[in-house]
This record gives C-alpha cells, structure tokens and sequence, in this order.
C-alpha cells in the first residue's frame, strides 16, 4: 500500500523536480543470472532470473544528496511534507542546506525517508534496486559472485551489527570492492529498497507459514528458506520495520539503473 | 484466640488433606486466567516503577486493580562482558537483564515499547505474563527512533520472563533482551527483609572465554550450543566483591530468579543456603526445603531463605563447569554476628593419616596389642586416647579440652565429672541432652552417642581425659565399658 501512495506522491512532485547534481558516483554493472533468495518466494521456489542492472557503487552521501536538495527546493528538511518524510529527515545536518560535524560530506546520507530517496533516484534516471537485485549484488565477495555459503561472508556481516552506532559513519568506498565492483553493501548502513514494503516477513519471525494478512495486505507467502542465514534476516526484518515516510540514523540507499 | 484456632484447623486440614507445598493463603485452585479479571481499573493511571538489576521494585501495595503505564526503552548498548572484554548488549532499559516490572493481577497494563534513535535493530517484546498470540510481539515491534503501544490485562499471577521476539530471535536472546515481570497475587506476596534480581543467560563470543577487546556475537557457537560465557546479570563479576548482594542475619531474603537462555537449563544453587520456600517455575504453588532449583530457559522461580550465619553465600549454576569455567557465579554478603551453634566455623585444620597403622595412631595400635596379651598400661590406654581424642572429640572440647565457653563444656578441670569418673565414659556411649551445669555454666547443646567407638576405644578416651589437664585421673577398662554398654542398651523409643 505504502508502494502506490509512494508513487502517486512522487508523480505529483516529479513534474517540479530538476535534475539531481552532477553525478559523481560511479556505477557498476551486474551481470544477469539465476538467484536463489534467502526469502523463499511463493512464485519462485527455485529461484529466479535477475535480469542485468547497474549499480551505484557506493551508497549515496551527503554531498550528493545535499546537490539534490539544492536543486529540488521540495525536498529540503524544511519544506517537505510530513507524510513523505518524517520530522527527523535530514535531523543530522547543521541546516535544510548546511552539512556538519554529524554529517560529513562523504559519509552515506541517512535519516532519509523511502519517497525520498525514491525521488533522489528518479531524478538521476534511475531507482531504487529491488530487493532481489540488491541481495543478488549483496551475495558477492571479492571473488565469488555468490559466496553466501562461507560462513565467513556471513560473520563479516554480523560483525557490523556488534559494533556500537557512532556519532558520525565513515566514508563511503573505505570497504574493498566486491567481484561486481560495488562497496559497501555490507558493514555501512542499511539500504532502502523499491519494494521494500512487500517483504512480508511477519514481525514475529515465530509465526511460520501464518502471516498477518492484515498487516500485509494478504500478500504474505514469504518465508524465509535458510533459517541459518541471520545476516539476510536481520535487514528484512529491519526493513519490514519501517514505514515509507520514517528516517533512521542507520538507513540510506544507492540507485540502480536498467535493466 | 479465634485465629490460633483458626490456624490450628488449617494445619490440621493441611496435614490431612492437602499436597505438600501451597501458602496459606492459595491453598485452592486459583482458577487461572478464567478467573483472573479482577474487574475494571480503578483510580488513576499509574506509572510503573522499573528497576534496574539486582534491585527489585516495592510490592504494588494495592488491593484494588489499577491502570499500569509501563514505558520501556531498548538501547543497544556496549558494555563490559568480562574484565577488558567488551560486547554489544541489547537491552531493555539499559541494563541485561532488563528493568524489572511489577504489577498486580488483574491490573491493566499500557504497555509503551519505545527503540532509542541510535539502535541499528528493530525491535519488539514477548511477555509471557500476556495472554494473546505472540505475547505482544507483533503489536510492540518497533523502528529505530519510534516507539509503540498495547495494552493487556495480566490474568495469571507469577514470575514471567519477557524477552525480544525480532528475527532472528536467537541472536536477540542471545544479546541479553530479556527480563523479568512479575504479577502479583491478589493478596500480594508475603513479606521478607529483602528482594533481589538475578537473571542468568549464556553467551556466545568470536574469541574465547576472558579473550580481551571487543567481542562480537558468533552465530556458529550459538547453533551448537556452546556458550563463551554463562553470566548472572549479563557480565561476569556484576554481583561479586563490592557488588555482591547484601543480607544481614536474622533477615528474610527473597530472590527473583529467571534464565533468559537462549539455550541453557539453569540448575541454580546458592552454595551454604537452603531455599526455605522455592515458588518453583514462578508459580503459584511453592516447595519447602529446597536446595538445587531447575530454572528453564525462559523461566523464572522465586525463593526464600532465612540467613543464619554471617559469611559469603556463593549463587552458582550447579552444572558447575559454567560456575568456574563461563562466568556463571555471584554473591551474596551476609553480615552480623556469628552463630557457632549452627554453623562453627572451621574449628580443626590437623593432618588427616587415613590408614589407622600410620605412626601417629601407632600408640592405638600398641594399646590394642597389648590388652590381648593382657599387658595393658594406664600410660598405654592414655597415649591410645589421646590419639583417639585427637580425632573424635577435639572437634567439640577443643585439643586442650576448655570446650568452648557457652557452647561446648570444658573437659579441663570439670567438676561435672570430679566426683563421678563414670560419666566420662557414659556420655561417650549414651551421649548427652538438655541442660548440664559445668564450672559454673550452663551448657545446652546435644551431645550425640559416639557409637562409632568400640568399647577400648572409649576406655582410652576416658582414661586420657582423667589424666589429663588437671582431672583426678583413674583408669576405665575395657570390660567395664561393655558393661556399661549392656546397661545403657537404648530403652524402646518413646513416642
């Protein structure tokens, strides 16, 4: 549901959006292939063809987005409206058009909403990667495209979820490059994705196979396949959390384009 | 005198009729949750008082239902593990385990579930004192930076373990987010001196057990089961040294137990203690006279002890390898003054020669020699029994026989026995009880029947307590010992 409205809101605004500032991100292509979810989908048992797509290579950072707030005045903290962005939006920022200490010009923009970062795509020529595309992307090491079997591959990613949040995130493109060229899909921040909002996990990971049709609008035949891998839990649920509007000190995004 | 009867009904209808186990006052069935609304609210809303471990929050204090605003907050938090080890906690309020909660049955409680800005988890609460599916888990799972709301009607009186339901649920467990809420019985609890709050969980860390520097949960270890660490209060040493609980003698304490797991089964123990009262599982009804408890993981029991003697009572996981091996150890101080009656102290630290043939038991082994051959010495039976006194009676009279004043009679310069030598060997065979006068004081211990002696084994100890430390001497026989013995043959017991 939050997925329509998201789309009528940003029809509206997408006739006043300008284009975004010079693209300085690099982008990545992710060849094609066949990919098994860690969330078994009803449709797709076996797994599904991912079609291929480009990527940022780095998450999206304050420098960038500030470009976009510049040239897109509706976007600013101050003027946009609530239901497409909480009061917290941009909260870390010194002013609607001031970075600061919290926020450095080179560390992943976060405390931006879903419409937002949407918007932000848009106004790229691009989107926001699926799901699917980004756990695709996110299932490479520096060698192997799918390396979700090495436990390894999985403590470096809990490893994240242990350390403390601090007061301000690294820059982006410090992690090494995956075997698709991408950074920082793992050990950063959380990412929003397009359809984010159908992933029916229930909240209550115990109620296996009895989803809350209420809550999720009778979609609900996900569960997840390999109740080992944490790591891929641990953002759905994250995600599962959220509503399109609401921004968080550990959430960004990056953009894909294609197929 | 209407109650004395009264109680003297009850005890006979309690001897008679009912199991073992159940207070006073809910000797019944109490009829659970269909019988667990106590009717709507009354009064004004309020706000719960939550405390932070090993502190417990006064008892409700009311006898009527109330609206309970309960506010609790989940910070993801890093904390002390072990000394110079560090590990990211999830908590609820702050601290593992969490806040403690108190509310009475029948009360409503407005449950707020807030997630601090900074946490990187959702996160949500499944209470077992709820009754409804989930336990409040998807009505509670809550954003970073947001906060949410339900309410329920606590239905069921006890000791109930909340903990954190969020995919993945192990590894939530796991990061300490769990605690204890307790509903009270409608009549409350019965009163004691003192409460406190301890909740046992195992750990999992990528480095071993103490491994310094900061430690991150590892899954693989939590699969196998195989804990790092197993804590009381989420680190090791958080109830220890000058953090130990406190007692005094004479006081009544209560300790509020849960295990928040995620694997382990607690056998708890509090080592010099014997758990007057253990309300086993958190439940309604209690055993008596209790000294190990099964705690499961994601259960709770509370127990009560009296506190005698003045010391350090160590609180263990008796699947002892977790106790001195993983952390699972705490403390409680009792202070006050001794009790040498219940507990003496260590009153002998001598060399133990368990073979009765070694040299300092070779005077025994010459005396037993020598009354075969009918060559038998006072000097003999005197060497034997001091040997034999050494092990058996020093214990109590002391090694230079002065006893202990108020406690243990003297046997130096005893007029008990000055005027009748007999007595000496008597009391080793038919023991002693009730008051007995000695120099002057007043003794009233029990003296038990030494009948593990053998008839020249008391003859020995006799002659050398009258020849020694200023008695009148004499000699006793082995044959007047069997004599005495026939005599003493123990009258049919009394009823």
């Amino acid at each position: 549901m939050g997925r329509t409205a998201g789309l009528i809101a940003f029809a509206l605004l997408a006739a006043t959006s300008a284009a975004a500032g010079e693209d300085t991100s690099g982008w990545a292509t992710v060849p094609g292939g066949r990919f098994r979810s860690a969330l078994a989908l009803a449709d797709a048992p076996q797994g599904s063809p991912v079609v291929r797509f480009v990527m940022m290579e780095t998450p999206v950072t304050n420098r960038q987005f500030l470009e976009f707030v510049r040239a897109n005045p509706r976007w600013l903290r101050d003027r946009v409206p609530t239901a497409l962005a909480e009061p917290r939006y941009l909260s870390h920022w010194d002013g609607p058009t001031q970075l600061g200490n919290r926020s450095l010009p080179n560390s992943p923009v976060v405390w931006v909403s879903w419409f937002a970062a949407d918007a932000y795509c848009r106004s790229s020529d691009a989107r926001l990667p699926t799901w699917t595309e980004w756990e695709y992307a996110a299932a490479a090491d520096a060698t192997r495209r799918d390396a979700r079997s090495d436990p390894a591959w999985r403590e470096r990613i809990l490893a994240w979820y242990a350390e403390p949040s601090v007061a301000a995130l690294p820059s982006v493109g410090n992690d090494a490059a995956n075997a698709y060229g991408l950074r920082d899909l793992h050990g950063l921040v959380w990412e929003w994705v397009e359809d984010y909002s159908a992933l029916l996990v229930s909240a209550d990971n115990r109620e296996q196979g009895d989803a809350d049709e209420l809550r999720f609008c009778g979609a609900g035949a996900i569960s997840t396949s390999d109740r080992e891998n944490y790591a891929v839990l641990m953002r759905v649920a994250m995600l599962s959390a959220l509503e399109g509007a609401n921004t968080t000190a550990n959430v960004g995004f990056r953009c894909a384009r294609g197929p | 005198m209407t109650i004395r009867l009264a109680s003297l009904l009850a005890a006979i209808l309690f001897i008679t009729g009912c199991g073992p186990g159940t207070g006073s006052t809910n000797a019944g069935d109490t009829g659970g949750s269909a019988k667990g609304d106590l009717g709507p609210p009354q009064g004004d809303p309020v706000k719960a008082v939550l405390t932070s471990p090993p502190l417990v929050p006064p008892p409700t204090g009311r006898s009527t239902p109330a609206k309970v605003i309960v506010e609790l907050e989940v910070v993801e938090k890093e904390m002390t593990i072990s000394e110079g080890a560090t590990y990211m906690f999830w908590t609820f309020g702050g601290t593992v385990p969490g806040s403690f909660i108190r509310v009475r049955q029948g009360d409503t409680i407005e449950f707020h579930l807030l997630n601090a800005p900074d946490s990187k988890m959702p996160h949500n609460i499944d209470l077992h004192g709820v009754t409804g599916p989930g336990g409040g888990a998807a009505s509670s799972f809550t954003a970073p930076g947001h906060r949410s709301r339900f309410t329920f009607t606590a239905l069921n009186a006890g000791l109930y373990v909340y903990h954190c339901a969020t995919a993945p649920v192990g590894m939530h467990v796991a990061n300490g987010m769990y605690g204890l809420i307790l509903v009270e019985p409608p009549e409350g609890l019965p009163a004691v001196d003192r409460e406190y709050y301890v909740m046992q969980g195992d750990f999992y860390t990528t480095g071993r057990y103490r491994e310094k520097g900061h430690q991150a949960f590892d899954m693989e270890k939590a699969i196998d089961e195989h804990p790092t660490y197993v804590l009381f209060n989420g680190s090791e040493g958080s109830l220890t040294g000058d953090k130990a609980l406190a007692a005094k003698t004479g006081e009544k304490v209560r300790l509020y137990v849960g295990n928040g797991g995620p694997n382990l089964v607690s056998s708890f123990h509090v080592i010099g203690e014997i758990f007057d009262r253990v309300w086993f599982e958190g439940g309604t009804r209690f055993q008596e006279n209790v000294q190990t408890t099964l705690i499961p993981a994601g259960g709770a029991a509370m127990m009560d002890f009296h506190v005698e003697v003045p010391g350090s009572y160590i609180l263990v996981d008796h699947s002892i390898f977790r106790a001195f091996n993983k952390g699972a150890l705490a403390s409680l101080k009792a202070e006050g003054p001794e009790n040498k009656l219940i507990y003496s102290g260590k009153e002998v630290d001598e060399m133990y020669l368990g073979d009765r043939a070694l040299p300092n038991l070779g005077a025994v082994t010459a005396a037993a020699a020598a009354a075969k051959t009918g060559e038998l010495t006072v000097q003999q039976q005197i060497e034997a029994g001091k040997a034999l006194f050494a092990g058996t009676c020093s214990t109590c009279h002391q090694p230079d026989g002065r006893g202990l004043e108020g406690v243990f009679p003297p046997l130096a310069k005893s007029d008990w026995f000055a005027k009748n030598t007999r007595k000496v060997p008597l009391a080793m065979l038919q023991g002693i009880q009730g008051k007995v006068t000695v120099n002057g004081k007043e003794y009233d211990s029990v003296m038990p029947p030494m009948t593990q002696l053998t008839d020249d084994e008391v003859a020995n100890i006799a002659t050398y307590v009258l020849n020694s430390w200023g008695n009148p001497g004499g000699r006793v026989t082995k044959a007047e010992v069997t004599a005495m013995r026939k005599q003493a043959a123990p009258a049919p017991a009394e009823h």
